[in-house]
Formats: structure tokens, sequence, C-alpha cells
């Protein structure tokens, strides 16, 4: 039987923890759980599904008594759907698709085989080696019909011949496509320093199971390089383990990129309290292996040398999106452009009513953060956007609904369960509002320009809604001893891709993107 | 005609209060001429139980009050350490482990059924088995049962809202709760001595509460832990018996009794209302002004029954997907005993559904205590055929 928490809405409320603690298990607010329970923990999980507060636990749909209904769309329509991605995006678009009642044909397309997983334990209780790398399939929420071509990446899209083309040369006709091809793990810039035993990056379930291998046989030291929010899990899986870590990270402190300095701060404290060997401020700037092509040890910035023979390049991720060069869509390494509706733009910014985007590529204006656009490559975003898009595919107009969904994530760390609500890099203030960042347990807001924007918990999730709320309502920030955020810059990323505006009337003004190869962004 | 809420809180009103919140609905946040704010839909309520805006320090009454009565941090630490001996972090599996020696005080409650046709569910059902767990739990003799069973009963009427007679009510209470703590007090000494593997035991091994404390606790865990789930089974008996076709679904289908038990936690809560929130500053909610310092109170039941929530919400359904309702409220002071109560009435109700043959009402509806805040029937005739063995 198949397990997946929404821990988005997870508030650690702990009720399937006593009602099946064979399966699930909780620290202080940190939820861990069994992914593919055995047959014997039935009863078990189907009363702790029941008992959630905020019903955030999803099963298997044959275990299910009720199944949501469909909604209202308007006008059906009837025609052929693609999707191409068959990760979480696109396997609970096609859901939706099928809930809210489309019943013409449906093709989901994705480049791994075998069916869609479930990616945040892949850096928590599989590193640990609680749940097996291929035990993390994710729950089918309801039968779906639809051709499955899994293991068949795309290479590109025709726009107005409506078709998908696959590398094995297959052409796909669509009558409206969902594009949700995600990210992948950024690669360490040295091919050849990359491809040392031992060097790895995380991001697939086939990553997951060779990590958990090399950690699982005892490494002298394990070197990590970033310390975002998969390098620091990553990190607190191998002090859980007693695993000496050292993690490399170019900025100030870790998470600064997502949370800013001050919380940094209190991360690199947290990193440093369980033994982390944390090196701020440094890069590194070549990995050595020895005769047989083992990791050996790393060169830093800073001159010293760091032995290891684990090493995890955790240096973020980048948007699968080459495969529309040349689609005419506004597509480039900061995501594919679309409107809060999840309809594709094309260079032109022009909307695209037949092409939509979901999940960790889509770059979609939210309304909230001054109509900024922006990509989120969290998992309620991907569940969230894809409901979105799958209704606006099969909704007329009148029916379409924007996507305006607060962004919200999570990460589980060091044994602390951190939250955060809003968009924290949009900030130019924080104060902590309730607890202490010396328990570790806190709130802290972040404001811009007086305006509550963000929230960022320490095991203190339960506060996370109303925060929600107030933001959602352009709350004031509010008072007490705030502090200068100290967030990142907002990255450029168009250092690979120039956008060259021709034409002076107005009816033949286009815009046209110059590739850079092997550019470097941020 | 008086407004809705006065006569919520009028006992004639107590079989079916549902049509008032109703009205009660109408208007989200009603202040009443006491001053008191009265919410009752189910966002506002959520969003109040989420904001850290409201207190449930709500009088002085006492300067060591239980958790339930307390804001964090204090709140937060004291909450803890007694979630230490009854689930996760420190003993997650406790109370799945105790469903067998509920099965098993269950099954002799109903065996003592057998040979007659009548029976009053609540003396001799409902209320036995939770007191028998918690007493177990705590580490209370169960031989002390009738000493704390009136102590508990009065302590249930001085929770009611509103301002009017509240001295009177607050008096009768530090009286009541005199006792207990005596009582409880005496109960930590005698631990002290003679330590069990019970909470009480585990709070004095920890040694990180005070007696004064572990006192507390103890009267709040004991009072909480049956009196609401007695209503909880009594209200589960009362809505199979008036809904025939529920209670054959129930019968053929013994894992139905999980929706069930949800859908009685939204449908018919033990728990009507939060009577005991008050603002730290003032407020809006719902486009209705609350100045810092005024009582608020969360009508869960109308909350859960509210149509902009839950479709068809005056129906009993046991096929609604993701119920989410206030049966135990929520945030930080979300229900401790919740897991035993679901289990205790999930078992409860299976064997009295799965053996007694043929239960129909004596009378509906039944008689009620007379407690708006903790609404359940004082009795609950019930006549049968026969009862089945187990």
């Amino acid at each position: 039987m198949r397990v997946v928490v929404d821990l988005t809405r997870c508030q650690g409320y702990g009720q399937c923890v006593f009602l099946a603690p064979e399966v699930f298990s909780m620290g202080e607010e940190v939820l861990r759980y069994d992914l593919d329970p055995p047959d014997d923990q039935r009863d078990h999980i189907l009363r702790a599904a029941a008992a959630c507060p905020v019903q955030a636990i999803h099963l298997d749909w044959t275990a299910m008594r009720a199944l949501p209904a469909s909604r209202e769309c308007g006008i059906r329509f009837e025609g052929r759907i693609v999707i191409v991605g068959g990760s979480l995006a696109g396997a609970r678009a096609a859901e939706a698709l099928r809930r809210d009642g489309f019943t013409g044909p449906l093709t989901v397309i994705g480049d791994e085989e075998g069916e869609p997983y479930d990616r945040p334990p892949l850096s928590k209780q599989v590193l640990t080696g609680q749940v097996a790398p291929e035990h993390t399939k994710l729950p089918r929420v309801r039968r779906v019909e639809a051709e499955w071509l899994s293991g068949t990446p795309a290479t590109g899209l025709d726009v107005a011949a409506k078709k998908v083309l696959l590398a094995d040369g297959r052409e796909i006709p669509f009558d409206r496509v969902l594009l949700a091809t995600g990210t992948r793990a950024r690669p360490w810039h040295d091919e050849r320093e990359a491809a040392l035993t031992g060097v790895f990056t995380l991001r697939t379930a086939g990553d997951a199971a060779g990590l958990r291998a090399a950690l699982a046989a005892g490494p002298k030291r394990v070197l990590i390089l970033g310390a975002g929010f998969t390098g620091s899990e990553i990190a607190s899986v191998c002090r859980e383990l007693d695993l000496p870590v050292t993690v490399v990270e170019r900025g100030p402190a870790p998470l600064v990129s997502a949370l800013g300095g001050v919380i940094g701060d209190v991360a690199a404290e947290l990193q440093r309290a369980h033994g982390v060997d944390l090196r701020c401020d440094t890069t590194v700037t070549s990995l050595e292996g020895d005769a047989d092509g083992r990791f050996r040890r790393a060169l830093l910035s800073d001159g010293s040398t760091v032995e290891a023979d684990v090493a995890v390049v955790a240096l973020g991720s980048i948007r699968n999106v080459e495969w529309l060069r040349g689609s005419g869509l506004a597509a480039g390494v900061w995501g594919v452009t679309c409107d809060a509706g999840c309809r594709a733009v094309d260079l032109n910014g022009l909307v695209l009513d037949d092409v939509f985007v979901a999940g960790d590529i889509a770059r979609f204006p939210h309304p909230l953060y001054q109509y900024q656009f922006m990509t989120l490559e969290h998992w309620g975003n991907a569940v969230a956007q894809a409901e979105i898009a799958a209704h606006n595919m099969i909704s007329d107009q009148a029916h379409r609904w924007p996507h305006l969904a607060v962004p919200v994530f999570w990460s589980s760390q060091f044994g602390i369960n951190i939250k955060s609500v809003g968009v924290p890099t949009f900030a130019d203030q924080i104060v902590v509002t309730q607890g202490s960042t010396a328990d570790r347990r806190f709130v802290a807001a972040y404001g811009y320009q007086g305006r509550l924007t963000a929230a960022v918990t320490f095991d203190q999730g339960m506060w996370l809604e109303f925060y929600q709320g107030r933001i959602e309502q352009a709350a004031p920030f509010p008072q007490g001893d705030a502090q200068p955020a100290r967030v990142p810059e907002r990255l450029s990323a168009s250092a690979e891709t120039t956008v060259v505006v021709t034409g002076h009337d107005p009816a033949e003004r286009r815009v046209s993107l110059l590739h850079t190869p092997g550019g470097v962004t941020s | 005609m008086s407004c809705p809420f006065q006569r919520l809180l009028d006992p004639s009103g107590r079989p079916d209060p549902y049509p008032l919140f109703a009205e009660l609905r109408a208007t989200p946040v009603a202040r009443q001429d006491d001053g008191t704010y009265v919410v009752s839909t189910y966002r506002e309520i959520v969003a109040l139980l989420h904001d850290p805006r409201i207190s449930s320090r709500r009088r002085d009454l006492d300067r060591t009050p239980a958790f339930i009565a307390l804001d964090p941090p204090e709140h937060d630490r004291l909450r803890r350490l007694a979630m230490r001996h009854f689930g996760p972090p420190g003993s997650p599996g406790r109370i799945d482990a105790l469903r067998p020696d509920m099965l098993e005080i269950t099954t002799g409650l109903i065996d003592a059924l057998a040979g007659k046709r009548r029976a009053d569910l609540v003396e001799e059902v409902a209320y036995p088995l939770p007191v028998a767990m918690i007493c177990r739990l705590l580490g209370v003799p169960r031989e002390d049962e009738g000493r704390f069973h009136a102590w508990a009963d009065e302590l249930i009427e001085t929770l009611a809202p509103g301002e009017e007679r509240r001295a009177e009510r607050e008096r009768a209470r530090r009286e009541v709760t005199g006792k207990l703590n005596d009582y409880l007090d005496g109960l930590v000494d005698a631990r002290r001595r003679e330590p069990g593997d019970d909470m009480l035991s585990g709070f004095i091994a920890d040694g990180e509460m005070t007696q004064v404390e572990i006192v507390r606790t103890g009267v709040l865990l004991l009072i909480a832990g049956h009196e609401t789930t007695i209503n909880l089974i009594a209200n589960g008996m009362l809505t199979f018996l008036r809904n025939p076709e529920i209670l054959a679904r129930v019968q053929a289908d013994p894992g139905l009794i999980v929706p069930a038990v949800e859908e009685l936690l939204r449908f018919e809560p033990p728990v009507q209302m939060l009577s005991s929130r008050v603002a730290l500053e003032d407020l809006t909610v719902a486009g209705v002004d609350i100045p810092a310092g005024s009582p608020i109170v969360l009508a869960l039941a109308a909350g859960s029954r509210d149509p902009a929530h839950v479709p068809d919400p005056d129906r009993f359904s046991l096929d609604r997907p993701r119920n989410e309702h206030l049966g135990f409220g929520g945030g930080v002071h979300y229900c401790f005993g919740a897991p035993l109560a679901r289990l205790e009435a999930q078992i409860v109700l299976t064997e009295l559904v799965g053996r007694l043959r043929e239960p129909r009402l004596v009378t509906d509806p039944p008689p009620y205590r007379p407690s708006p805040v903790l609404r359940g029937p004082r009795h609950l005739w019930v006549e049968y055929a026969e009862v089945a063995r187990p």
C-alpha cells in the first residue's frame, strides 16, 4: 500500500503516529514515514489517514472509500491531451483531468522508466536506509486511463503542427499539451572530475540508491558542495548516520539564497552544533581522484584540502527545457514563461491557448509579489499548479482559474522541521514574532516595504496558516525588533540567452532569443 | 425573541442546537450584549485557532493553570512534558497498544447487557470504558471513581460561555477544582512513594514538572479524558439508531466505523464550543472589529456544519472524502487525548453495533446533560432483542 504525506499541509499534530506507530514516526515536529508499508499495516494506515486533522495523507485510490468529486469546468474539452513529464506534476495533472471528467485520449510522456515516485524522501529517509529507494512510488490517487510512454524523452515541440517529438523519432499529436518536464541536478562543471567514483548528485531514485550505498559503506568523510536545502538535508543524514561531513558553501551561511542571512546564521549554528564541518564563503575548486578513478580529496578556494571519499554536488538544479529550443516558446534557463492560468507564452509574450505549463519549469507572474515572474521548485507548488493547469486545459474561458497559491515549502534537517510560506527573498526586513532563535523554535516574519511577505518557522508549523492568511490580506509587517533581511540579490538568469527585439512597425515587431552555448548562470 | 446564542445556552435547546447554530452563522462574528464575540463559520474559526493574537489564558482564576488555559511558550513546555508519556515522540505506540485492553473492557461491559432487554448505554457502556482507560493510563485507582465522578460533573457545569453569572460559576469552579487538586495531590504523593508504569509516575520520574504542575495536568487529563468521550460514544449510538441505513451499513462493513467516527465528530461533536479565548490585541475578523480584551467563543459545532465548508452539512454521511472538521479543535490546543477518544469510540461502537440485536431508542430525544459546551445525553435508554456473543 502506498502512502504519501502532503507535508506542505501537515502541521505536526502527530495523529498518524499515534494510530499507526509502525508506519509514521515523529521527532518534535519532523514527520518520517514508510512510503510503502506492508499490508498488515493497512487498518492502522486507514485509521491514521482518516484522523489527520488537515487530511494530508494520500493513499492509493483503491484503499479509499470516497473520492473527491469532480469540479465544474463549463464546456467539456474533448480533444487529445498530451502531458510531457511523468513525475509529480504530470501525474497529478493526469489524475485531475480524469477526476474532472476529461474522457478524451490522454498520453503521458516521461523520460524516467517506471511509475512516478516521491522525491523529498530521497534526501531523508531513503538516505538513512529507513525506506528503500524503489519504495517511494507515489500513490495513485485515482484510476487514470492513460497511455504512459515512460523512458522516452521528448526532444521537441512543434506548436504549429501540434506535435511532440520523441527521441525515438515518434511524433505524438495533441490538441492541448502540458509541459511538466521538471528539473535535473546541476552537475559538477568538470566532467572528468564529476565522473570520479564517489562523486554524486541527488535528484532521481537511482541517484539516491547509489548515494545510500556509498553512505552505508561507512566513508571516512563526506564532502557536500552547497548548503542549500538538499545539501543541508544530506549533511543532516550524514550526522544521523554518525559520518563525518564537511559542507562547503559559496554564500555566507546555509540556506541564505532561500531564507536570507538572518535565518542562514541560525542554520549555520544548527549545523555546527550537530558536528558539521561547515566552510562558508568558500567554494570547491577541484575534485581529485586516485589512480583507480576514486574520489579522494577536494581543493577549496581558501587553499585548503578536504580528504573525503564521497562528494555530493548539491549546487541546485537545471530546468529541463532544452528540448523546447526552437519551439517558439519563451523558454530558457529561467523556465517556461506562462500566465497565471498556466498557459505558455511565446517568444513575443503572446499567450498560447493550447500549451500549458506546470511544476518546476513554470515561470508565472504572482500578483501578490508585484506580478513578478517566479518559478517554484516545491512539492506543494507542483501539486497545486498541476491542478490549476489540468482544470484550465478542459475548461472554457469563463471557468478558468488563476494559480494564486501562496508558496509553501518544508525541509527537515538536524531534527528540525523548517517551513516557509510566502517568498522569503522578497523582503527587506525580518523579525522574530514567536519563540526564539536560540531555542531553534520560532516564527520569523519577513516584510517588504512595510508589508508582510513571508514567514519561516522552525518547529512551529501550526502557526504558518495564520501568516499565510496575513500575507494574502497584504497585512502590515508586524511591529518588533526588526533587522535587515539580508536576502540575496535576485539572480539574473539571462547569461545563456539574450532576448532581441527586431522590427519597427507594430505588426512586425518580434522577439528572438540568442543562445550562448556553455554559458554560466548565477 | 432573544438572539440565537442566548437561546443556545438555554437547556431547552440542548436536544437539537443545530438550527440555532445555523442562525448564528448568518452573522459569522456576533457581538453579544455582554461584550463576548461568538464566531461560528468554519474559515473564521480555523483562522482564530491559529492566531497568536488569541489567548487561552481567559482569567487569572488560578496562578498555575493546566496547559489548556496557557499560551505558548509555557503551554508548549507543559504539553510536551505531558505528551512524553502519552504519544510521540516519547511514547509513540502507547495508545495503539491499549486497543486489546479497550476491547476486553468493552466486551465485559456488553456481556453484562445480556440477560436483559433494556439498558442505559451512557451509564453502562459509554461512561465506564473511558473512565477505566484514563484511570489506568494516569494511575488513578479505579475504586476512587465515585469520588471524582461527582466533582467532574460539577466542574463541567461551570464551563459555560458568557459573562452573565460568571463570578458565580468561577466561585463554583474554584471550589470543585480545589477538591480535585487535593485529591490528585494525595495521589501524586502516593505515586512518589510507590511508582508504577502510569503517566503520573512518569511525570514524577522526569523531575521536570513541579508538584503543582503534575497535579494540574493530572486533573485536566482525568476530566477531559472521559467527560468528552462519553458524549462521543452516546452521540454515536444515538445517531446510528436514528439512521437505520447507516446502522445497517456499519453492521455489514465494520471498517466503516473509521469514517463514521470522523463524521460523528463533525456532526455531533462532544465539544460544541471553546468558550474561554480572549483577544490580546484589536482584531478584525470577517469585517468585525474585536477590541483587545474581548472574550471570544469559537462555536466549533457551527463551523463543522458550515455549508461553505462542507456540502449538505446537516446530513450524516459515511462517504465524505477528506472530512476535515473541528471536532477536536485545532492549532496548538488540538485535543490532547484525540487518539484515545477515537480508538475508544471506534471499538465501543463497533462492538455495540455488532452485538446488540434489533436495538431501538426508548426515548428520542433522550434527556441531555445541561452543559452547552460539553453536550451529550444524560441517559440513552435502548431496547434490544438480545446480545450476540463477541
